[in-house]
């Protein structure tokens, strides 16, 4: 007879919730993990780690491409599109493994299949299409002390913009073409478009980005948001702001695509693909949440800052329950969650330390406040930049732009936001994301040693810049 | 030149104080030697004295205020023949010689800061009240953590710690609720509306880490436990609050242990009846003197650590302190709370001189009149509690001394002897050792030397 009863039953195994289930395990309660399609959820799958296989293949066939930059040379330089795809499924096929031998690891029980709340710490499995991993608990009633949602997100779709999978795409379609398109538009200019416009861009394709707002990647910082801009039209992809796609016609292999320009015109574009990447909504509906009473917000479940929501026993954690929808910000949230459950006193989450990552070339980073956000909040501030020309290891590694700029809090010297573009910049924001954690201000930035030759330097040039000691501009 | 009348330290470690009366006012005349104020530390009352003549311009500290720094301008003085009322108006600004840039007006905590004599840091023509101006004990800090030591410093965000500095509030005071108790910014945020926040340290610490340490429970978490109204609440004065704090620091600092031995009193009773009973009588027919078994207990004590010299020690983390004298500490009763003024030298003093300075301490002890210098310091101390009829008990120990015997009623007791029980009186003391300074057989010998001297007082006169 298999086990019904848990304390912790996690539903959905993202990123978010397959973490929760681990720490749930690590803390001594009796864990599952409720699944209906893949191990490790959007993120392994379809999101995060597949992306950024592909635009792996794409910046290699960059530097193939630019080998003489480097006085090298590459006779016949192509790709095979299936081979890169294959690589980038390859990839994601290892970390399903890599999830399912962690939860067996941890002792904790996987339930395939799709759950429905029934109230009173009860749920029902039903059996899903999906192939159940080995020793996996099947269709059935079962029971929980404490039921934590971490069901995620799913593209948004727009009226006139619904995604067909063949003509419009969503991130789904869009990572694993039937065949390279040779003109893409893409809707939308956060991470998602941005990212897609970046790849298919690299592998030949003419890319236009529409964007509503005036700013692409608007939850950046303008300044370094316009930067990325400049780079991005020089490498040729047409970028539309404060425009908007009213119309999508279809042909048979062909999108025709009316835009208002926002400026009182309207284009037309004749495109092999169309994008939707307009933002992601939780998945917060047929589970039994209504019944409930669970309380929801746009699209999303209300939780206090350790995951709890209005009824007791049920939380929430990751996408499902707010932005900004990272798989970071998941895995954190479920972290608090399970500790406040075992009465660890966790701090909140604190949505100013989570940064974000898009890996577009240049890459973007940022942690923390805006300047136009710290301005908003009414704090007196002090900014601080350095362009990476000033970077001899940028220089050397041919990448010489990009730029780190800072903002500091006049008053106390707290660092508020720090916000990069530029190669590598992705893994270099973690040393600000410590400095805010361990609230460090500008004082024990200037006694931090960086390590000479790296871009990481162009970090310090900022934090001096904004005091007005920078050193190699 | 208006003479501005300073916060008077005094002692060396005086940081603040609270003016506790004025006994002139605006308009009054005072010449050289005029008691013009009282000052209230933690354990003593003290007069301030003029020092020039003139007349009491303005006063600019209203009595009953608490927490004076010390070097605070309190009043100013307009000499002779000068305008009473141009001096009221130009005093009280003082210039940076005047006023060290460390006494603050608003009664902020203080950073840590170097102990100096009060000689050094007062103006050398400022009325400081010379009386209370300490001697060269200066520096004698008996807390001397200024430099934390380990264990003891305070983990902290610069963030918070900048904060804190910016809201005043004393980090000590302030609870962490970031890993391991780590002080982060929002819990300054939390302190500076008054949550969490901790009773501030005693004047007289002067350290963010000289404090009672962090409490087992928050005053928040005390008064949840109990309903509204069900309590007075009575606030500390300064001298319970340094009881709390030094006792405090002292049971977390010294490992301490405990020695109990029974004392027979036959002989000292029948000697302190024969040598009562020949005391002359002075003017007022009252006999000269009146030896109560306190003073042979203290008399023993001081002789015990002469003849044990390495137990009549002060750790400091440099060195062990070897005293040369026996200054004994003897813990008197007040109204609320407790103090230990300090026979000097009792080694050397004759019993009747010691009784004597006893009740003139305790005396002075009770109105709140001793100087500082009369209870700081010492190398041992005596706490009797034989007059409530306690059979034993331990005492903790008052740094920087290592040692204090807790001295328990005097009482007939059947004992055995040669194989008989007897009625005996007999009496119990626990002596509590700072482990750090005086091992076990070293504490033995020390109790037993005491023990040996109280058994046979006639040994004190040699």
């Amino acid at each position: 007879m298999a086990d019904t009863s848990f304390d912790v039953v996690v539903i959905g195994s993202g990123p978010g919730g397959y973490v929760t289930a681990i720490r749930a395990a690590q803390l001594g309660f009796k864990t599952a993990i409720v699944e209906k399609a893949y191990l490790g959820g959007i993120c392994n799958n379809w999101g995060c780690i597949p992306t950024k296989a592909l635009l792996r293949s794409a910046e290699i066939y960059h530097y193939m491409q630019h080998a003489k930059d480097y006085g090298l040379s590459a006779e016949n330089v192509s790709f095979d599109p299936k081979a890169v795809i294959a690589r980038s499924r390859g990839v994601v096929k290892r970390l399903n493994g890599g999830v399912e031998f962690l939860m067996k690891k941890n002792k904790i029980s996987i339930i395939w299949g799709e759950a429905t709340l029934d109230g009173g710490g009860k749920f029902t499995v039903k059996a899903s299409q999906a192939e159940a991993p080995k020793g996996a608990l099947g269709p059935g009633s079962y029971q929980a002390r404490h039921i934590i949602v971490a069901t995620g997100a799913r593209p948004r779709v727009l009226p006139g913009l619904e995604p067909d999978k063949k003509l419009v795409w969503t991130y789904f379609e869009a990572m694993n073409p039937d065949k390279m398109p040779k003109s893409l538009l893409v809707v939308g200019s956060g991470a998602i478009g941005i990212e897609f416009a970046s790849f298919y861009k690299t592998m030949g394709a003419e890319v236009t980005v529409v964007e509503v707002l005036p700013q692409i990647l608007p939850v950046e910082d303008a300044e370094i948001a316009g930067f990325a801009r400049k780079q991005f039209e020089k490498q040729g992809i047409k970028i539309m702001s404060g425009a908007k796609v009213t119309k999508l016609d279809k042909k048979a292999d062909s999108v025709t695509a009316t835009i208002d320009d926002g400026k009182g015109g309207t284009q037309s574009l004749t495109v092999d693909r169309v994008i939707s990447a307009v933002g992601v909504v939780g998945n917060i509906e047929g589970f039994g949440l209504e019944k409930l009473g669970v309380k929801t917000e746009r699209g999303c479940i209300v939780i206090d800052g350790y995951g709890k929501t209005n009824v007791a026993g049920i939380y929430a954690i990751g996408d499902v329950a707010g932005p900004p929808m990272l798989a970071h910000k998941a895995e954190h949230e479920g972290i608090i969650c399970v500790e406040a459950i075992k009465g660890m006193h966790p701090h909140p989450m604190d949505k100013l330390l989570i940064p974000g990552c898009t890996y577009c070339h240049p890459q973007v980073a940022s942690v923390g406040l805006t300047e136009a956000k710290a301005k908003e909040a009414g704090k007196d501030i002090r900014v601080g930049r350095f362009p990476f020309v000033g970077n001899g290891k940028a220089i050397a590694q041919g990448e010489d732009q990009g730029m780190v700029k800072v903002v500091f809090d006049k008053k106390t010297g707290q660092l508020l936001g720090a916000h990069m573009v530029g190669a590598e910049v992705t893994e270099l924001i973690q040393g600000f994301v410590v400095a805010m954690n361990l609230e460090t201000t500008e004082e024990e930035l200037f006694h931090t040693i960086f390590p000479h030759p790296t871009i990481s330097e162009t970090m310090k040039e900022a934090v001096l810049d904004a005091y007005g000691r920078v050193l190699n501009m | 030149m208006p003479i501005n009348i300073l916060m008077p330290a005094l002692s060396p470690t005086m940081e603040k104080g609270n003016l506790a009366k004025w006994l002139k006012k605006e308009g009054d005349k005072v010449k050289s030697g005029d008691v013009i104020a009282e000052i209230e530390t933690d354990k003593a009352t003290m007069e301030v004295e003029a020092v020039d003549e003139g007349t009491i311009a303005k006063i600019l500290v209203p009595e009953g205020t608490q927490d004076v720094p010390v070097n605070n301008v309190i009043a100013v003085l307009a000499g002779d023949g000068e305008d009473v009322k141009a001096a009221a108006s130009g005093g009280g600004a003082p210039s940076k010689a005047e006023k060290p840039a460390e006494a603050k007006t608003d009664g902020k905590p203080e950073a840590p800061k170097k102990p100096e004599p009060a000689v050094a840091s007062a103006p050398a023509s400022k009325p400081t009240a010379s009386a209370s101006a300490p001697n060269a004990r200066g520096g004698e800090d008996p807390f001397p953590l200024k430099q934390p030591v380990s264990g003891s410093r305070i983990f902290s965000s610069p963030l918070a710690r900048r904060l804190a500095k910016e809201a005043g509030i004393e980090l000590a005071r302030i609870s962490g609720s970031g890993p391991h108790g780590r002080i982060v910014a929002r819990d300054v945020a939390d302190a500076k509306a008054g949550k969490g926040l901790k009773a501030p340290a005693a004047a007289a610490s002067g350290g963010t880490v000289a404090g009672t340490g962090a409490p087992a429970m928050s005053d928040q978490q005390i008064l949840a436990l109990y309903e509204e109204g069900a309590y007075e609440s009575i606030p500390h004065d300064s001298m319970r609050r340094t009881i709390a704090q030094r006792l405090t620091a002292a049971t977390n600092s010294m490992p301490t242990f405990y020695l109990t031995v029974d004392c027979d009193l036959g002989k000292l009773n029948a000697a302190r009846e024969e040598i009562n009973a020949a005391a002359g009588k002075n003017a007022d027919g009252k006999p000269v003197y009146k030896l109560s078994v306190n003073d042979f207990v203290i008399k023993a004590m001081a002789l015990a650590l002469q003849k044990i010299p390495e137990a009549n020690v002060s750790w400091t983390e440099a060195a062990m302190l070897r005293h040369k004298h026996s200054d004994i500490g003897v813990a008197v009763a007040l109204p609320f709370g407790l103090i230990t003024p300090i026979i000097r030298q009792a080694e050397l003093k004759s019993l009747s001189a010691i009784s004597n300075e006893m009740k003139d301490l305790a005396a002075r002890a009770k109105g709140k009149k001793l100087k500082p210098q009369e209870y700081q310091g010492g190398t041992s101390s005596v706490s009797n509690l034989g007059m409530y009829g306690i059979k034993d008990f331990t005492a903790v120990i008052n740094p920087p001394q290592s040692s204090i015997l807790a001295v328990g009623t005097g009482e007939d007791r059947a004992v055995v002897r040669n194989g008989q029980i007897v009625v005996a009186s007999m009496m119990s003391v626990t002596l509590s050792c700072d482990h750090r300074a005086i091992d076990g057989a070293l504490g033995a010998e020390l109790i037993t030397a005491f023990k040996k001297l109280i058994e046979n007082p006639v040994m004190m006169v040699v």
